[in-house]
């Protein structure tokens, strides 16, 4: 009976090692070093100083004030589109699908280039309009991770649904409001997820635009890059925990298939 | 109570697609108030088109449709004081039972007071009381179609369209439903449409019913009307199992079919191309010197109430209820009573044949294989790797579980002296000037007459040799 030994679970192992490896540890390793200072002895001076800090304080409500925005404006355009995209009954739909999705194939740097250039062109001076950049930027960056969980849930929408409707005497906008839009609910959390969580962490957008604001992930870029790992960790494990916050909110009514994953 | 006044008429009723295909062609009905109406068809005839384009889901692309004589042909469906029972419920699973209900009463700015009692009485009707804050998911198959029949009726629809509404349910579960929405339909008044592939539901169910096929409606009648006097092979074949003859009149009270004369009470005139049929339970099975035609027993089936009895009689296959048991391989007579005969005239003289399938998995008939392949007539079938037949799902199709029928027009066939370079031999048996050519039956080896029209006058008793082209034949299936 040994050579029974081998399950399913054995496939697992790899992936386990792999979590340990650069999850776990270095989770560890940031909780020490975020109660730890210089002598390695145990503090909370780090979390103190990051509720105290005025250039934290701030840049936590600057970098939430970017991801907001952005997602806003992301779900603006992109429900819209997805509605459109999901009830047309158009054969080339999936090519113009594939159109928003595309962008995502192209290296990152070069697409966030290829903006500043445009935007330099537009408006002279980067420097002029730094939260207006930030913004076009990552919602450039971060449209299709909108447009797609919306399409897949509008799209396996039950048609009979909105005939049920419009048979029980809804009008067109009625049966929208009523019948689709609730039902795309999950599909709207899970972009929202997909989109407002990186728009808040993800610095790399502003370095590339020349951009002189700071938001969280630039923050604690600065901080290691100045070898304050203690402060740094802090910051990180704060975002980290605001993080947790909001994916236990939204998870609740999360779902799984309105992730677009397929289509990726 | 008999009321005249027509609730809704269907007039010349056409539906074609962009693609050009057409589910349903001048299509005409008149419904009277308070009917028990059933559209009854095989899946693709056009009935749940026609329901749809009543409900106003889809635009007929010709005729029109009055309700109460004023045409709501292009009223969209919110405007229509109709309600539909959907096949799969389409239950609303963001909304409570309660929400659910209500939401064609809300549409209607129905006062709130007013809603929750009319919902408390919609949830009576359908025995779920006290299920209003129960959300969707939590219902069973069974509760969920209460549900949405309750969602349906609290509008006081003047008209209820049922899409297939119990074809989810089980067995069980159905027939409760059925007599359930038979019990309803007395209490509420208002007409029902009723959609559904199952004979025996719409027997069961409906004041009048409307047979359909190839989006043409076929019959249209009580459930008694239909049984007892199809109006064609279509529909004998669709309502009860039935077997269907193609069979000659050979004189007074007379015809001929599935190889036998028989005594019948349809008076037509001698040389009438008949379809006759007769009803398994009509078919007496007696001892071989008594019947009108013999053959041997080839299957016995315990059905409960009785025994169903396949007999091979030459190349005809008979189907026999009978509550007395008998073996595989008996030879036994059979004889019909003459009013259990129902014989049709043919107008389409469509020569039907069935084809068998060998060991190499080809088409054969009279012992000669067909030039034509099993994948050419089984839609996106293929053979695998393994030479077994797969479908398009790719599941293994049992060709010894399949029955092929091959039909053929009177104009395709050709006689020849050269009796052996036809697909099957015979006699003529009968011929008739039909003004441009002659209208000849060929009583073949097989015991099998064929109908086969030619412009050159031949013999009575003429050996010939039938020449069938496959190109022209066209094969059904059925599993």
């Amino acid at each position: 009976m040994h050579r029974r030994t081998f399950s399913r679970k054995t496939l697992g192992i790899p992936y386990a090692i792999f979590l340990l490896l650069f999850v776990a540890m270095p989770l560890l390793v940031l909780v020490y070093y975020a109660f730890t200072n210089g002598q390695g002895e145990f503090t909370v001076m780090n979390l103190v100083g990051f509720f105290t800090n005025p250039n934290t304080l701030g840049t936590l409500f600057y970098s939430f004030g970017v991801a907001i925005v952005t997602t806003v404006v992301c779900l603006l355009l992109a429900y819209p589109t997805a509605y459109i995209l999901a009830i047309s009954k158009w054969k080339s739909k999936t090519v113009i699908l594939l159109l928003f999705v595309m962008p995502m194939w192209i290296n990152f740097s070069l697409r966030i280039t290829a903006l500043k250039e445009i935007l330099t062109f537009i408006e002279g001076n980067l420097a002029y309009h730094p939260f207006l950049n930030t913004v076009i930027g990552m919602t450039y960056d971060f449209l299709p991770f909108m447009i797609l969980p919306i399409y897949t849930t509008i799209s396996r929408l039950d048609g009979s649904l909105l005939e049920a409707a419009r048979d029980l005497g809804a009008g067109e906008m009625q049966a929208f409001l009523r019948v689709t839009l609730p039902l795309s609910v999950p599909g709207i959390i899970s972009g929202v997820s997909m989109v407002f969580l990186p728009a808040m962490t993800n610095y790399v957008v502003l370095d590339m635009l020349y951009n002189s604001t700071y938001i969280m992930g630039s923050l604690i870029g600065s901080y290691f890059s100045a070898y304050n790992w203690h402060g740094g960790s802090m910051i990180a494990l704060v975002l980290l925990a605001i993080i947790c916050l909001f994916t236990l909110l939204g998870g609740g009514q999360e779902d799984e298939n309105a992730r677009g994953g397929s289509l990726l | 109570m008999e009321n005249t006044k027509n609730i809704i008429e269907l007039k010349h009723i056409t539906k074609t697609y962009e693609d050009g295909f057409t589910a349903v062609s001048d299509f005409n009905l008149e419904v009277k108030q308070g009917e028990f109406i059933t559209f009854l068809g095989p899946s693709g005839c056009g009935k749940t088109t026609t329901l749809r384009m009543i409900a106003g889901f889809d635009i007929p692309s010709g005729g029109e449709i009055l309700l109460n004589g004023k045409s709501i042909t292009e009223l969209p469906p919110n405007k229509r004081p109709i309600n539909t029972v959907f096949q799969r419920y389409a239950l609303f699973p963001h909304m409570n039972i309660f929400d659910n209900i209500a939401f064609g009463l809300k549409q209607k700015n129905t006062p709130k007071s007013k809603i929750v009692k009319k919902v408390k009485k919609a949830l009576e009707l359908v025995d779920l009381e006290g299920f209003e804050n129960r959300s969707v998911s939590t219902l069973s198959g069974g509760q969920q179609q209460r549900v949405a029949i309750a969602r349906a009726v609290v509008n006081e629809p003047q008209i209820l369209l049922l899409d297939e509404p119990l074809g989810a349910l089980d067995l069980k579960m159905r027939k409760e439903m059925q007599l359930e929405l038979k019990a309803m339909h007395r209490e509420l008044g208002i007409t029902f449409i009723y959609v559904t592939h199952d004979q025996e539901e719409a027997l069961t169910m409906s004041d009048k019913i409307v047979v359909m096929s190839e989006g043409k409606m076929q019959q249209i009648g009580t459930p008694e009307d239909i049984y007892n006097e199809p109006i064609n092979a279509f529909v004998a074949d669709f309502i009860g199992e039935s077997n269907i003859f193609n069979g000659i009149v050979t004189g007074k009270l007379k015809a001929r079919f599935c190889g036998g004369e028989f005594v019948c009470v349809d008076d037509m005139k001698e040389g009438t191309h008949i379809t006759a049929v007769v009803r398994p339970e009509d078919v007496q099975i007696v001892a071989p010197e008594n019947g009108t035609i013999r053959g041997t027993v080839t299957s016995v089936i315990f059905k409960g109430m009785h025994y169903e009895i396949t007999i091979e009689s030459g190349k005809n296959e008979i189907v026999a209820q009978s509550v007395n048991v008998a073996k595989v391989g008996q030879r036994v007579g059979i004889t019909v009573e003459p009013d259990n005969i129902h014989l049709m005239i043919t107008e389409d003289h469509t020569n039907f044949f069935k084809v068998e399938i060998n060991k190499n998995k080809e088409l054969e008939y009279n012992d000669n294989v067909l030039d034509v392949s099993l994948t050419d007539i089984i839609k996106g079938s293929y053979f695998d790797e393994d030479g077994d037949l797969v479908d398009s799902n790719g599941i293994e199709i049992d060709t010894r579980k399949i029955r092929v029928t091959a039909a053929i027009q009177p104009r395709d066939i050709r006689m020849t002296d050269e009796q052996e370079e036809g697909l099957v031999q015979g006699y003529i048996s009968n011929l008739i000037y039909e003004g441009d050519h002659y209208s000849y039956v060929i009583h073949t080896d097989l015991e099998h007459d064929f109908v086969v029209d030619d412009e050159y006058l031949w013999n009575m008793d003429d050996q010939v040799g039938l020449i069938m082209p496959v190109d022209k034949m066209k094969f059904t299936v059925k599993r």
